[in-house]
């Protein structure tokens, strides 16, 4: 008998766990509560260093993973756990009994308008680095469209490394995105002026110190190194901003015609909740905790239940990928030894 | 200029405001220094620099202060420097800071004569 494995959340992470598990002959079920697959990268535009189409990895990973059973529209009711499998209920009033199950829940985008001094949802100039992707993608906001843009500044760390919005955790990609993003804008408005403004910029991955270089000499975006302080608008509907220039030891203000806030990654209220059903612990940065975070980060304490992707920490698209496939040969391994 | 007779003055603001810096002489910087902009403000040419101690000589303040609009204070420590060249020799990027000292003042000295 085919071995059923229940994979929680339709992103990149559950489709090429799927694909994958599909290629060892098991059988996945992939269960997501929205209506189409994907997740977040669905939603953005192209993805860095290379400008990959976002596009085309989820139809790469969809079209390999047609052989697997997906409900969308569908959550997990409750999951009961028995002698040595689960018998998980879906929202749709089927239920399935498995040995494994696979969290790729994902993460949350941090709601920017907690932020209140940034002005999110007060402004109309003011909008987040998801708004954004989507306007790459549709081409519709009303916040962009039909404006003259001269002046553009980027947010850094909105909701990450920040206790205050109880999230002390470095979100990782948003350094790479921000700048992925200004080159993108200052090809869209090639006059337009990009200032980001940064605490730290940490460009960890293969490529990322040249992309960083590559705006700064070829794109002229400029980078200012202070957290903004807060976000006024004056009568002409412009933003201004304030920060201080730690550099050069002085407060900075400046006028702009958009400001893009680059909103962290946090952990899904409804990963935490699904895992609470099966009373699997959180880490003290909210996301799941694997059984290890060195030689585990893929297994969760308890038998039969393991972990891939941003469920258990802010991650980019080759690292979640990565560890699915590695989430997916442990499954392999224990079934194999059962 | 008028003596201060109240016993109290009012300083002038040191905070930047970016909507009033004139960038043209520094994009004018940037054609013939590329890589001007690539300082990664890590510090090792100040550190290196033997006028430092004595003349507070920065040249990555220098390049910041001409990015703010601060230009008075860039060439006061510019003054000092020596074109030693040993900032050149210890920076990260690769920036010829040595022949940036001299690109900064063949360009902004242009105007000052005007």
């Amino acid at each position: 008998m085919k071995e059923i494995v229940v994979i929680i959340g339709g992103g990149i992470a559950g489709l090429e766990a799927a694909s994958k598990l599909l290629d060892l002959g098991y059988s996945p079920i992939i269960v997501e509560k929205s209506g189409r697959l994907g997740g977040h990268v669905a939603r953005w535009n192209r993805l860095f260093p290379d400008m990959t189409p976002a596009a085309d990895i989820v139809s790469e990973l969809t079209e390999r993973t047609k052989g697997a059973n997906i409900f969308l529209n569908t959550e997990i009711s409750f999951i009961n756990r028995l002698r040595d499998s689960y018998n998980i209920k879906l929202s749709n009033g089927i239920s399935i009994n498995t040995s494994y199950i696979l969290f790729t829940t994902g993460f949350s985008l941090f709601e920017a308008e907690k932020k209140e001094e940034y002005g999110y949802g007060v402004y109309d100039q003011v909008i987040t680095n998801g708004d954004l992707e989507q306007w790459f993608n549709t081409g519709e906001d009303h916040r962009i469209s039909g404006k003259e843009i001269g002046h553009i500044g980027f947010v850094h760390c909105v909701g990450s490394r920040d206790e205050k919005a109880r999230n002390s955790q470095c979100s990782k990609v948003c350094c790479i995105t921000a700048i992925k993003q200004a080159i993108e804008l200052k090809e869209k408005f090639p006059d337009a002026e990009i200032w980001c403004f940064y605490m730290d910029l940490r460009l960890f991955g293969k490529k990322f110190e040249d992309f960083y270089t590559k705006a700064q000499r070829d794109y002229g975006i400029h980078f200012i190194r202070g957290r903004v302080s807060e976000v006024s608008e004056n009568i002409e509907g412009k933003v201004i901003v304030k920060a201080e220039d730690t550099l050069a030891g002085k407060p900075i203000k400046i006028t702009l015609d958009l400001l893009v806030l680059m909103s962290g990654m946090v952990c899904s209220q409804d990963s935490t909740k699904t895992a609470g059903m099966l009373s699997l612990p959180v880490d003290s940065d909210g996301f799941l905790k694997s059984s290890d975070n060195v030689m585990h980060i893929t297994s969760s304490p308890k038998n039969g239940i393991f972990y891939a992707g941003a469920c258990t920490g802010p991650k980019t698209v080759p690292e979640t990928l990565a560890e699915a496939r590695s989430a997916v040969l442990e499954i392999h391994s224990h079934i194999s030894r059962k | 200029m008028m003596e201060n007779i109240f016993g109290f003055s009012i300083s002038p603001s040191s905070a930047i405001n970016m909507d009033k810096v004139d960038r043209a002489l520094f994009e004018e910087l940037c054609r013939v220094e590329p890589d001007a902009v690539r300082c990664m403000a890590c510090g090792s040419c100040s550190a290196t620099c033997p006028a430092a101690a004595f003349s507070g000589m920065s040249i990555r303040k220098v390049l910041l202060c001409l990015q703010r609009g601060k230009e008075k204070e860039a060439f006061r420590m510019m003054s000092n420097c020596m074109l030693c060249g040993k900032c050149t020799m210890v920076c990260p990027r690769g920036i010829n800071t040595r022949r940036l000292v001299l690109s900064i003042s063949r360009i902004y000295g242009k105007e000052d004569t005007k």
